[in-house]
């Protein structure tokens, strides 16, 4: 038996972090501290600095020589026209993942039983489960003319309507395939789950009583919702907005399978990187997202998102 | 006159088939305009439930609900004139005092100013007037059950409900809170229908009581009568402390099969002969047990323990019974109630 010895040192051990609490706190902070500061915060501002390296068109190397041309490179009218298709899309998407999530969670919380909920759990996560790569050559398929979307229309007598909603300016294109329209689709499948899981959390942390309170005081159910349930879990909607918004900011597989030719912030980053070797560049791309996202979490604080939290 | 609230058979089942819960059984009732109506009764008696039908949250399965002679059965609960508090207060956290008083008048679409001012005033009534700029994060229970109140109070009810508003607060402001409502419930003159498990908070408060058990109502009736003349045995036990004499004991007694009450206060132990309109029992004491002003004697007659207290200025500690001495336990017929089987 091993234990006497062990289990007297182990006693002394768990005393010892009882009694010095600090210490555990230390240990038990070091690791995931050393990630974050070192590999997540170190590489980001590794990438941000070499944003201000100078690339040299003809040879096509990069000096560190520091620069601020990349970031006026930003504002050409080409690379403005990249990052303003890129955030109309994530603001679309954005919107559309809140209107179709919110539904959901709010049925999921209020009237769901616990059978339900964990059906709901699993239908919202089970897509997450597949290779999202994967997902996205799957909806090339649905979505292209031999796919079953197409067949559907067909069979609806709808084709006819179809073309026409394709051929409107800007959601429009060839095919389902490679027009907005399908992009859109596509990103909002993809992240609605993100959208979904932090509005659910939020509004199961409103008891039910306010709701009552406020039609006991003589709001009607639209006033409740927009006085007292919207209020509460705007956190919660700001929080999966996050996620949707800078995700498709930063995607650039799915821009690249499916929708019309353009760049987006993403695969323009990716072809600086990888094809042209423009690091530099693609760096200071990488920093409109972020800077996009601090000016909606501002707007958001101003909005009152965080009063309730 | 119109009855504030009547129910007319009103039953609130939960779940279906043979899993039935009748939270509300087959209730009747009729609420007077202007009374202090306290629905007294041990959890999941039904009472909150009957609250929660008059202020709309819930629909009977059966029956019909009038709220000032007008049927509400399906009235949703923002188009009913009543208000509530509720138990654990329910105010929004997101608002500061004041919107949270104003809210009601606000989603009434009433001009701004006017809101601010009754707002302003209800928090004066409830003496919290200087309190409006705060969060309700940052008041005290008792400061939050005050907004609660002025909250409800501010669209002006016919009707106040209230949820066991002072189950969360500590005895002495519980009192002082009770001496309030009582006294706000004179000034303003409307109707009160108060939710509580507290028989002592039921008796001192209010003009009538209801006793609810098992979804039912047991009696309706003033708190003296309540207390004087306990139509059954759950109110007589739930309702101050009393020996319930069952049939058995009580054809021994009084020859008649009919089970009795009798309060401890009322029983005198004399081992003297017979007297006149009296009942007595003859029991062993099991524990004699000192109270201050009053000494609590426990006895056991034989199928049952019988239980009274005796005062302090009447006996002085020699005069006690004994632990294991026989004693008679006597009563006056009058101070014994019948009991409905």
């Amino acid at each position: 038996m091993p234990s006497a010895i062990t289990n007297t040192t182990l006693r002394a051990l768990s005393n010892t972090f009882y009694r010095k609490n600090n210490l555990f706190l230390f240990l038990l902070l070091t690791p995931p501290l050393l990630w974050f500061g070192v590999v997540y915060l170190g590489s980001l501002f590794a990438l941000l600095w070499q944003s201000f390296y100078t690339f040299n068109d003809f040879s096509m190397t990069v000096t560190n020589d520091l620069t601020l041309e990349n970031y006026h490179v930003l504002f050409d009218s080409t690379n403005l026209d990249i990052i303003l298709r890129t955030l109309s899309m994530a603001v679309a998407v954005t919107l559309a993942c809140a209107c179709i999530g919110f539904p959901i969670a709010y049925y999921m919380t209020r009237y769901g039983s616990a059978r339900e909920k964990g059906f709901f759990y699993i239908a919202v996560m089970l897509p997450m489960w597949a290779s999202y790569i994967v997902k996205t050559y799957a909806w090339t398929v649905i979505l292209s003319q031999q796919g079953i979307l197409y067949w559907c229309f067909n069979h609806l007598g709808l084709t006819s309507a179809l073309q026409s909603l394709l051929q409107l300016p800007i959601i429009g294109g060839n095919t389902l395939a490679t027009s907005n329209l399908g992009r859109f689709v596509v990103f909002t499948y993809i992240w609605l789950p993100f959208m979904i899981l932090p509005i659910q959390a939020s509004l199961e942390r409103v008891p039910n009583n306010l709701l009552q309170a406020s039609s006991d005081l003589g709001a009607k159910p639209a006033q409740t919702f927009r006085k007292v349930l919207l209020p509460l879990v705007f956190p919660g909607v700001v929080a999966g907005s996050i996620f949707t918004f800078s995700l498709t900011l930063g995607d650039y597989i799915i821009p690249q399978l499916i929708g019309p030719s353009g760049l987006y912030i993403g695969t323009m980053v990716y072809m600086m990187q990888g094809s042209i070797g423009n690091m530099p560049l693609a760096a200071a791309f990488t920093v409109v997202p972020i800077v996009l996202i601090f000016i909606y979490l501002s707007l958001a604080k101003k909005a009152g998102a965080f009063d309730a939290l | 006159m119109v009855a504030a609230i009547a129910f007319a058979s009103v039953s609130r089942h939960y779940g279906a088939g043979n899993k039935v819960i009748k939270a509300v059984d087959d209730v009747s009732i009729q609420i007077e305009e202007g009374e202090f109506f306290s629905m007294l009764g041990p959890s999941g008696s039904g009472k909150t439930t009957c609250l929660r039908l008059i202020a709309g949250f819930e629909q009977p399965t059966h029956g019909s609900i009038k709220i000032f002679g007008t049927d509400a059965t399906n009235t949703p609960p923002y188009e009913r004139a009543v208000n509530t508090v509720f138990q654990d207060y329910a105010l929004f956290p997101h608002m500061n005092v004041l919107e949270n008083v104003a809210y009601g008048l606000v989603v009434k679409g009433i001009a701004k100013n006017e809101c601010i001012g009754r707002a302003q005033e209800a928090l004066t009534l409830v003496a919290l007037g200087e309190y409006g700029p705060r969060k309700p994060s940052e008041l005290s229970g008792g400061q939050r059950q005050r907004v609660a109140l002025a909250r409800a109070l501010v669209n002006k009810p016919r009707v106040l409900l209230l949820d066991e508003p002072l189950g969360a607060l500590d005895l002495k402001l519980r009192e002082q809170m009770q001496h309030e409502l009582k006294n706000l419930h004179k000034q303003l003159g409307i109707t009160f229908i108060y939710v509580t498990h507290d028989q002592t908070e039921a008796l001192s408060m209010s003009d009538r009581v209801a006793v609810f058990n098992k979804g039912r109502i047991e009696q309706v009736d003033s708190p003296r009568n309540l207390y004087r003349q306990p139509k059954t045995s759950f109110v007589a036990e739930f309702v101050g402390t009393s020996n319930v004499i069952n049939s058995e004991l009580a054809l021994q007694i009084t020859g008649k099969n009919q089970a009795f009450s009798i309060r401890p206060e009322h029983i005198f132990f004399d081992n003297s002969a017979k007297q006149p309109d009296t009942f007595a029992v003859n029991g062993t004491v099991l524990d004699v047990q000192y109270l201050g002003a009053n000494s609590k004697i426990t006895v056991d007659a034989g199928q049952q323990k019988i239980a009274f207290v005796i005062s302090s200025a009447e006996y002085n500690e020699a005069e006690l019974p004994k632990i294991g001495s026989n004693l008679l336990a006597r009563w006056l017929k009058s101070n014994m109630v019948m009991l409905e089987s």
